[in-house]
């Protein structure tokens, strides 16, 4: 099977002889990892044809043995319309028992399917290295587990049912047979124009149905990105304008909505015509073949019949192959997921030490692509107690560097260690329970306060508040309308940037961990409030009681706080020092912390 | 613009659904109706064809039963003639019907998508004329989603759903009439057959639909639960809660597949009851049939004819269930559009008559403003303020002072509650927003950009501008030597969301973009975060360029930038408290110079 990460609609239609034989080995793979549930599902598919099929036998005997014989003797036909009604029974009620394995059973086949797989690619997300994650959109990894986990099995939707529908045309042929010979060719030649029509029908409407769906996601696109830029459109009048924008989307949408519409519109009433037209041809043939005596009434009432039951279960087999290619799609996309190799291998080591940690970088490289270093030689010494801030602009490294301390990405050589441990040799939980990141932007959990704090930690209710107390956040916390309990994230209450980055810092102390790396994580709170919290945590970390302290920062105020300044330029410690040193003999430094002030003289010369 | 912890203000939208909630599901269909007319081009046509379209399924069972009657069911002397005849008219019939479906659903077709695309055009543009979307961030996925998965709910009902109803209403209807002229004791055994189905469709629509809500529920919490795993990665990683997420994940999955497979038990009860109903009928049609045939009441013919006839039945009984529900949730999307297009616009345009704002650069005035959102306290208190023309405004004070709200009435993104805010001498409520628009532009705090290429961005600001125009522009604001680090000069995509840039270029691309505008007074809400010194030097540099010779209001965060203007304003819990310049706010000793205490006690740290 291909594992092209990229299968489009388009290519698919160059080779639809492949994605069909692609398609089947899909059909199979699901087939065999739910084999006993599936069994069932087509064994009721297969009764619930069979049925329909003996439906219409009962009604032609019911006319040979018991309704002609009653009008003919003018006397009702007791032992024979006793059977009779019994058998329409059991037929009924078999039938009904088959349509509810096939789509109850078929149903949860389905849903299983997709359920396996959406633990098996989220699994996978939680094994995936970060540098992994780094390589693929959010967007698509999140459609990989939905959208396309639901598209790469759809079809066992009509799968059992299709499956049935086999069964039951060999059935009718069966019975036809049985009945009359001339009236079968009838047969033979309405099921499988009835077959093709339908592939003919999925084939021409599929590649259709896939534009449209594509044009539905431009003018969401549009729709989600004009209201992002209301503001702007607004104050820049731009209203009359996007509406046009959007309304070219929205109007390509119409039209393509349209123009499978027209193709519908020919086949739906088609198929309908074609089993009474067939019927039609029946009772002409039957007219004849009665008349000769090579036929009973009751056959062609049996065979007309059937025509009238079999002709819409049919269309399974076209949902089936019209939606294969989709289905193919979407596995492939799975596929990436699924096949993606790369964990990350941790130690088996654990840290036992007590009170702030001591971090040292050894000689540390790192490059997200071959040939563009981002760190090249990083020495660093990170006393237990200090507080280090990392000072450069934007590309110097500094991120990086903070992603190498929990591992989020590996050097490519040298090495980082805590307390001269070195962190591939940690488990992963040690590694975690000593050393806490707080990023630049904050990632809150579709859960409560007090979850979104302690991550499942044991923390008592005390602790969560003292951490929430720690980085100012417990006024606004106790003012939210459940407390600790209220509830986050997309469907709960919404934080403004500096409450949901206070959040995050929280979230890092309750662990108390005895090495906090803080990446310009107070960006968005108000500097009167920063300037709180950092002091507090510098204060605790100068009583040894809080962690050693490594701070990406930007604002003067945070630098002040730190013991140390490292100044990284392009991948390499330019220089470090205190502050004021810095300042006195780094051009380079001055002009970067000093950009703000000079922004100011410029505009005062201006 | 960053949301604050606002008081729990009455939403418009809110209201709107709270008034609408007592309509019924057929007074939406005909307000839906109202509001996009298109959908009603040619309805009559389209539900006669529709009527015609019923007609070719019932003629089958006459067909039988004249041919059995004609001498087929005795097995011998068949009346050829007649049989003909009605195989015939038959033939003529279907092809009709064939015809009247497809013209029938062609007009649906094109009827229900101009309709539509016309309703949800209409929805996007009232989108944009509603204040909220500037207010409230959080409302912005729900109002995508009404100008997209409702509409296609709604599109979904009228040319699926919607028919099915119309065509199996109206085939069961015929069914029932060509029975009656049969026999009608034979009809009320079919219709008691079927009866207990159609007492217990209301139960089994009722259950199914409250199934499926649980399966949206589910869905929603399944797809947040997803997304940790993805959009949280590094966090999940940081904190080593992998498995701790994975149990949530899983959780997440197993509800929703819990919730499918209750919602599929469901489904496939009704209609298999459907299916043994129809059965019931069969039986009972040749038991009461041969009773009334022995009586000599009925044809033989006629009893089997019955037999095709409840074949009618059968089928559209199995789909209303499911037909009810899926016509509950597009009549639940319908009703949310209309909801949205049926929410007054709370700050309307006066229109062109009104009279032009005079030229050159004008100043602005608060006359006793008071606001306040719809319900909640109030956000400004009586602010009383003048500022002259060219004069350079920074405005002060804590989250929720009310320093944005003063903003955002400058710029008319809102009406106040009492009190005119005027410009040029006019009042603004009275000044069309074409007018408005070309003196005054608000630019917002993050420099937002539109994915395509720089040159259409910057065209916002003004749609004729030549690239000669652009490339003056960019000069003028001293930013030649950025822009030539380009890769494609005005054809550089910015991506989405302008993400292709750094966070301090996309603010350079709304200063250029506002400067294209050429307005006479700018609004600027000051951007918060932190962008690479360098970038920020030459944003600082640019915005000095594009204030010369205008009149400015700049929400500031930094003190800096009070300190460089001419006039500081300072807002305390909505009241204008301070007012003066920087010099003058520092000696008085009050909210001003406690800020700025704490800002000189920063940087002195640099010596």
């Amino acid at each position: 099977m291909s594992d092209s990460p990229s299968a489009t609609t388009d290519n698919l239609s160059a080779s639809t002889d492949q994605v069909m034989g692609r398609g089947f080995r899909l059909l199979g793979r699901g087939m065999s990892e739910q084999r006993f549930l599936f069994t069932i599902s087509v064994v009721g598919s297969v009764v619930y044809g069979a049925m329909t099929v003996a439906d219409a036998w009962v009604l032609g005997w019911a006319t040979d043995h018991v309704i002609r014989p009653s009008f003919e003797k003018g006397e009702m036909v007791k032992g024979a319309l006793a059977v009779s009604v019994l058998l329409f029974m059991t037929v009924a009620i078999l039938r009904a028992l088959g349509v509810i394995a096939r789509r109850l059973i078929g149903g949860i086949v389905y849903y299983r399917l997709v359920a396996d797989y959406r633990r098996r690619v989220t699994r996978r997300y939680l094994a995936l290295p970060m540098s992994w994650h780094h390589k693929h959109p959010t967007g698509q990894l999140l459609s990989n587990a939905n959208a396309d986990v639901e598209a790469a099995w759809a079809v066992f939707m009509p799968l059992p049912m299709a499956i049935g529908v086999i069964a039951m045309l060999v059935a009718a042929v069966v019975a036809m047979l049985l009945a009359d010979v001339v009236l079968t060719v009838v047969g033979l030649v309405v099921f499988p124009a009835l077959f093709g029509i339908n592939v003919f029908y999925q084939r021409w409407l599929s590649p259709k149905v896939s534009h449209a769906q594509s044009l539905r996601g431009d003018v969401s696109a549009v729709a989600h990105e004009s209201f992002d830029g209301a503001l702007v459109i607004k104050s820049l009048g731009r209203e009359a304008d996007e509406t046009a924008r959007f309304a070219r989307h929205a109007e390509a949408l119409r039209d393509a909505n349209i123009a499978v519409g027209r193709i519908r519109s020919i086949f739906d009433p088609l198929l309908e015509a074609l089993p009474n037209l067939a019927v039609l041809a029946v009772i002409l043939i039957g007219i004849d073949r009665v008349a000769s005596g090579a036929a009973a009434p009751g056959d062609v009432v049996q065979v007309a019949y059937l025509f009238t039951v079999v002709a819409f279960p049919v269309r399974a087999i076209g949902w089936v192959l019209g939606e294969l290619p989709r289905s193919v799609v979407g596995w492939d996309r799975v596929r990436t997921v699924l096949d993606a190799t790369g964990e990350m291998p941790y130690g088996s080591r654990e840290l036992d030490g007590a009170g702030p940690a001591r971090l040292r970088l050894e000689d540390v490289r790192f490059e997200y692509e071959a040939g563009t270093e981002v760190l090249s030689g990083v020495d660093l010494d990170l006393e237990p107690g200090r507080v280090v801030a990392v000072v450069g602009a934007t590309g110097a490294g500094k991120s990086t560097l903070t992603s190498l301390l929990t591992r989020l990405v590996d050097p490519v050589s040298g090495r980082v260690l805590v307390d001269e441990v070195d962190v591939r040799d940690l488990t992963h939980g040690s590694l975690a329970e000593h050393v806490a990141v707080v990023p630049q932007s904050t990632f809150l959990f579709d859960d409560s306060v007090r979850e979104n704090v302690t991550l499942g930690a044991d923390v008592p209710d005390d602790g969560v508040w003292a951490a929430l107390r720690a980085v100012q956040a417990d006024g606004f916390v106790s003012a939210l309308p459940r407390g600790l309990d209220t509830q986050l994230g997309e469907r709960g209450t919404t934080l403004s940037g500096g409450q949901r980055q206070r959040l995050a810092l929280a979230r890092a102390l309750v662990r108390r961990p005895r090495l906090l790396v803080m990446d310009d994580a107070t960006s968005a709170v108000d500097p009167e409030v920063e300037q709180r919290i950092l002091a507090a945590l510098a204060e605790h970390t100068a009583d040894e009681d809080g962690p050693s302290v490594l701070v990406v920062a930007y604002r003067k105020a945070t630098i002040a706080l730190a013991d140390e300044v490292v100044f990284l330029d392009d991948g390499r410690i330019a220089d470090r020092g205190t502050h004021a040193e810095l300042i006195g003999r780094s051009a380079d430094y001055r002009l970067l912390v000093d950009a703000y002030d000079q922004a100011r003289e410029a505009g005062d010369l201006a | 613009m960053t949301t604050k912890t606002e008081e729990r203000v009455v939403d418009p939208l809110d209201a709107q659904e709270a008034r609408s909630a007592r309509l019924t599901g057929l007074e939406i269909i005909k307000r839906g109706l109202a509001l996009s007319p298109a959908i009603k081009d040619g309805i009559g046509v389209t539900l006669l064809l529709a009527m015609l379209s019923t007609v070719g399924g019932t003629v089958v069972p006459i067909v039988i039963q004249v041919a059995i009657d004609a001498g087929l069911g005795e097995g011998g002397h068949t009346d050829r003639g007649e049989v003909h005849l009605w195989v015939g008219i038959a033939l003529a019939l279907i092809a009709v019907t064939a015809v009247c479906a497809y013209a029938m659903r062609v007009r649906l077709f094109v009827a229900s998508e101009r309709g539509l695309t016309q309703m949800r055009v209409q929805a996007f543009r009232h989108v944009h004329d509603l204040s909220m979307l500037t207010q409230n961030a959080e409302r912005r996925g729900v109002l995508v989603s009404r100008v997209t998965s409702d509409i296609d709910q709604v599109s979904l009902f009228l040319q699926f759903t919607g028919i099915m109803i119309v065509v199996s209403v109206g085939q069961m209807i015929v069914a029932t009439i060509v029975m009656a002229y049969y026999s009608w004791q034979l009809t009320i055994v079919v219709l008691v057959c079927f009866l207990p189905l159609a007492v217990s469709m209301k139960w089994f629509a009722e259950r199914l639909s409250q199934a499926y809500d649980t399966v949206r529920r589910t869905v929603g919490e399944m797809l947040a639960v997803i997304a940790e795993p993805v959009v949280g990665a590094s966090v999940v990683r940081s904190h080593a809660i992998e498995a701790r997420t994975q149990r949530r994940v899983d959780h997440g999955i197993d509800a929703n597949l819990q919730a499918n497979v209750s919602a599929q038990r469901l489904v496939a009860v009704t209609f298999a009851s459907a299916g043994v109903a129809g059965g019931l009928a069969n039986a009972g049609v040749v038991i009461a049939g041969v009773a009334l045939g022995v009586a000599g009441g009925l044809s033989m013919g006629t009893v089997i004819a019955f037999a095709f006839l409840v074949g009618l039945f059968v089928g559209p009984v199995q789909i209303a269930t499911q037909v009810l529900t899926e016509a509950q949730n597009a009549i639940a999307s319908w009703r949310r559009v209309i909801d949205l297009l049926d929410t007054p616009a709370d700050v309307v345009d006066p229109g062109s008559s009104a009279p032009p704002l005079p030229d050159g650069v004008l100043g602005a005035r608060f006359d006793h403003v008071t606001f306040a959102y719809p319900g909640g306290p109030d956000v400004l208190r009586d602010v009383d303020v003048e500022i002259a023309p060219r004069q350079r405004v920074a405005v002060v004070g804590e989250t929720g002072s009310g320093k944005t709200t003063f903003a955002k009435l400058l710029t008319r993104l809102m009406d106040p509650v009492t009190g005119t805010v005027s410009l040029g001498g006019s009042d603004i409520s009275t000044v069309s927003f074409d007018e408005l628009r070309r003196h005054v532009l608000m630019v917002p705090q993050e420099g937002f950009l539109f994915d395509a290429t720089l040159r259409e961005n910057l065209l916002y600001g003004k749609a004729d501008a030549d690239d000669a125009a652009l490339l003056a522009v960019v000069d003028g604001l001293g930013l030649s030597d950025w822009f030539a680090t380009l890769p494609r000069g005005l054809d550089t995509r910015v991506g989405q969301r302008g993400e292709s840039l750094s966070a301090g270029e996309r603010q350079l691309v709304a200063l250029l973009r506002s400067a294209l505008a050429d307005p006479d007074f700018l609004v600027l809400d000051e951007a918060t975060s932190a962008v690479d010194p360098q970038t920020e030097l030459r944003a600082t540099r640019a915005l000095e360029r594009l204030l010369e010779g205008r009149t400015s209001v700049t929400i500031a965060h930094r003190l800096s930038t009070a300190e460089n203007s001419d006039r500081v304003l300072v807002f305390d819990a909505g009241r204008l408290v301070e007012d003066g310049t920087h010099a003058e706010l520092v000696d008085a000793g009050g909210v001003y110079a406690r800020l700025h205490a704490s800002w000189v006690a920063q940087s002195r740290l640099d010596h």
